[in-house]
């Protein structure tokens, strides 16, 4: 039997998916998840890491793209390099750990081939004797520990792409860059570090379901009902106790997920941009009149400006997605990293940052949303993970065909190559229908 | 007080804490707590303050009262499923006993996590701050070092280990 042409393959993907719903197969199919990690994935720009997670020569993260094992490495010559964590050699993986540092060498495990930060082969032990007059030299490349095709940075977050040919990271980013811009503005140096190290959860669900929980604005009001009735009690109740305005922010940032009712939800906004990236308008009160905030605000007036202040601390986002894989709350400084593992099993790593120059106070603010919301403790995250495996459980089922995204269809506001969701319907499904706009056009080679 | 009585009380307590967290006491087990106590599980033995740094959990009386409303509420989707909890606690081990009463003492534990159809073990070690009451003990500090704390998490820790 001949084999399936590519073609026909491109053609079955591109059916699966329609404007306003998408076969449920998009989410379970063993071949569909292989086909999204070698042309979405392990082709676009992935979240690696952040600069200041490798400060010093040497150091070194391993994470994922794809399928595609990686290390995230400071070279001595200041440079941040992304490595296939595979050595040339019989393919061992180089680095066995999440992090460390390495030294001034790479060295395999296994028969000591040694290299330099950037991949480039360093020496093979019996160069001489073993390998004369085979294909190892040391101009092979194939000696080498392969490159990520294409690494670029902004503002101290690392991405790479495995794909030689595509948009530059800032085409890629479009406008959805406002979440490094926005974080790093709100930092008095402009700059932001990492707080090491991040946290790792996993649900055993597509990891698109993930993506398109994130600007779901009608769900936190039904999913995270009881944290927030829970917190919003205790909120009252030290309130009564307390002074006005004294009462933690982090009562607020756990009860807002009850007390914003689906109809105030409407009335927020996603703007949805190309590559399937979106941004979710503000909901919270991150602009409160307390001394912290005011000694923050007093800082950041001094070193931008009255103007220039009111701007960056005006800028209105909660959520911004950068498709497919990272998720971003740069009021709070923190972003979610989604690395696929199966096609029902997707790690997230969760990382939070400091705004450099701003006081620890403001830290402290950022630090219990990362705690409460994003630890593996988390009382928010524990029912998303739970719908998430119902919704992989049942989409595995024969009860249905399509998943729908209806929600406010055809009521979207069209702005060129930006679609918003309309007015009061901030509740809309089109975050989700963008997203899978672009899963087509990748899946279906049209794609950047 | 001698030697053996104090090991004696301390590990009745001990036993009493892990016990009340299997049958899902959440305010008994949160009486446990002094007015100011914490109960903290670090990312990191390394770890040696709870306060301005990431912490899986760590939480004072309020926030403890938060978690308790958020599992006993009906719309918990989470906790729907049948789950439940076994703690073995041992290694009792007193480091130190003030003048006044209060006590430092390590133990370690192993927990079985039975949740829907999937057990996970998780062990490691307490720290406890115990302040001397009028009747026993109360909490000031709980610390929690799990061994497994910086693994990925294949779901979350829905209460308190």
């Amino acid at each position: 039997m001949a084999m399936p042409q590519l073609k026909e393959r491109t053609m079955d993907y591109v059916k699966m998916v329609e404007p306003d719903r998408v076969r449920r197969q998009v989410y379970t199919d063993e071949a569909i998840f292989a086909a999204e990690m070698a042309r979405i994935h392990e082709q676009v720009w992935i979240y690696v890491g952040h600069e200041s997670q490798v400060p010093r020569s040497g150091d070194y993260y391993t994470t994922r793209i794809g399928r595609q094992p990686m290390i995230l490495v400071r070279g001595s010559d200041g440079k941040v390099n992304v490595l296939y964590n595979r050595c040339p050699h019989r393919g061992t993986m180089i680095c066995g750990d999440m992090k460390g540092n390495t030294g001034d060498q790479f060295r395999c495990s296994y028969h000591a081939w040694t290299f330099h930060h950037d991949g480039s082969l360093k020496s093979i032990p019996m160069m001489e004797s073993g390998y004369r007059d085979t294909r190892v030299a040391r101009d092979n490349p194939d000696c080498s520990v392969k490159r990520a095709a294409r690494v670029q940075s902004y503002r101290g977050f690392v991405f790479a792409s495995l794909a030689g040919d595509g948009p530059t990271l800032k085409e890629f980013l479009g406008p959805a860059i406002v979440a490094f811009d926005d974080m790093c503005d709100r930092a008095p140096d402009g700059e932001v570090e990492i707080v090491p190290n991040c946290f790792r959860v996993i649900q055993r669900s597509n990891w698109k379901l993930f993506m398109e929980n994130q600007l779901d604005a009608l769900h936190p009001s039904v999913t995270h009902q009881s944290t927030g009735r829970a917190a919003h009690e205790v909120e009252k109740r030290l309130a009564k106790q307390a002074k006005k305005g004294e009462v933690p922010l982090s009562y607020h940032m756990l009860s807002a997920f009850a007390t914003v009712t689906i109809d105030k939800w409407d009335g927020f906004q996603t703007i949805n941009y190309p590559f399937g990236h979106s941004v979710l308008t503000g909901y919270m009160g991150l602009r409160p009149q307390d001394p912290d905030t005011r000694a923050y605000d007093k800082i950041m007036i001094k070193r931008y400006g009255k103007k220039r202040f009111e701007e960056i601390v005006g800028v209105n986002i909660h959520h911004v997605l950068v498709y497919p894989g990272l998720s971003v709350q740069s009021p709070l400084q923190q972003l979610r990293a989604v690395r696929p593992i199966g096609v029902d099993r997707t790690l997230t790593e969760i990382w939070h940052f400091r705004l450099k120059g701003a006081p620890e106070a403001i830290y402290r603010r950022s630090l219990a949303y990362y705690n409460l919301v994003n630890s593996p403790a988390t009382m928010i995250n524990a029912d998303d993970l739970e719908n998430f495996w119902k919704c992989h459980q049942g989409l595995s089922s024969d009860g249905g065909d399509w998943v729908s995204f209806h929600r406010h269809y055809g009521r979207d506001i069209v702005k060129g190559e930006v679609v918003e969701s309309g007015p009061n319907m901030g509740t809309s499904e089109a975050p989700m229908r963008n997203q899978m706009k672009a899963w087509v056009q990748y899946m279906g080679g049209s794609g950047g | 007080m001698s030697t053996l009585q104090v090991q004696h009380d301390v590990e009745q307590f001990l036993y009493r804490q892990a016990g009340l967290l299997d049958a899902k006491q959440w305010q008994a087990w949160i009486d446990l707590f002094a007015p100011d106590g914490v109960y903290w599980m670090p990312p990191d033995a390394s770890y040696e303050t709870w306060e301005g740094q990431p912490a899986i959990f760590a939480e004072d009386k309020n926030l403890m009262t938060v978690r308790m409303g958020r599992v006993q509420h009906p719309d918990a989707w989470s906790q729907r499923p049948l789950w439940g909890t076994s703690h073995v606690v041992s290694n009792v081990t007193i480091d130190k006993v003030a003048k006044n009463g209060d006590v430092a003492v390590r133990s370690r534990f192993h927990m079985l996590e039975l949740r829907r159809d999937d057990v996970r073990h998780f062990a490691g070690q307490y720290t406890h701050q115990l302040k001397k009451a009028k009747s026993g003990y109360r909490i000031r500090l709980q610390r929690v070092d799990m061994t497994n704390a910086q693994a990925a998490y294949d779901y979350v820790l829905q209460v308190w280990v």
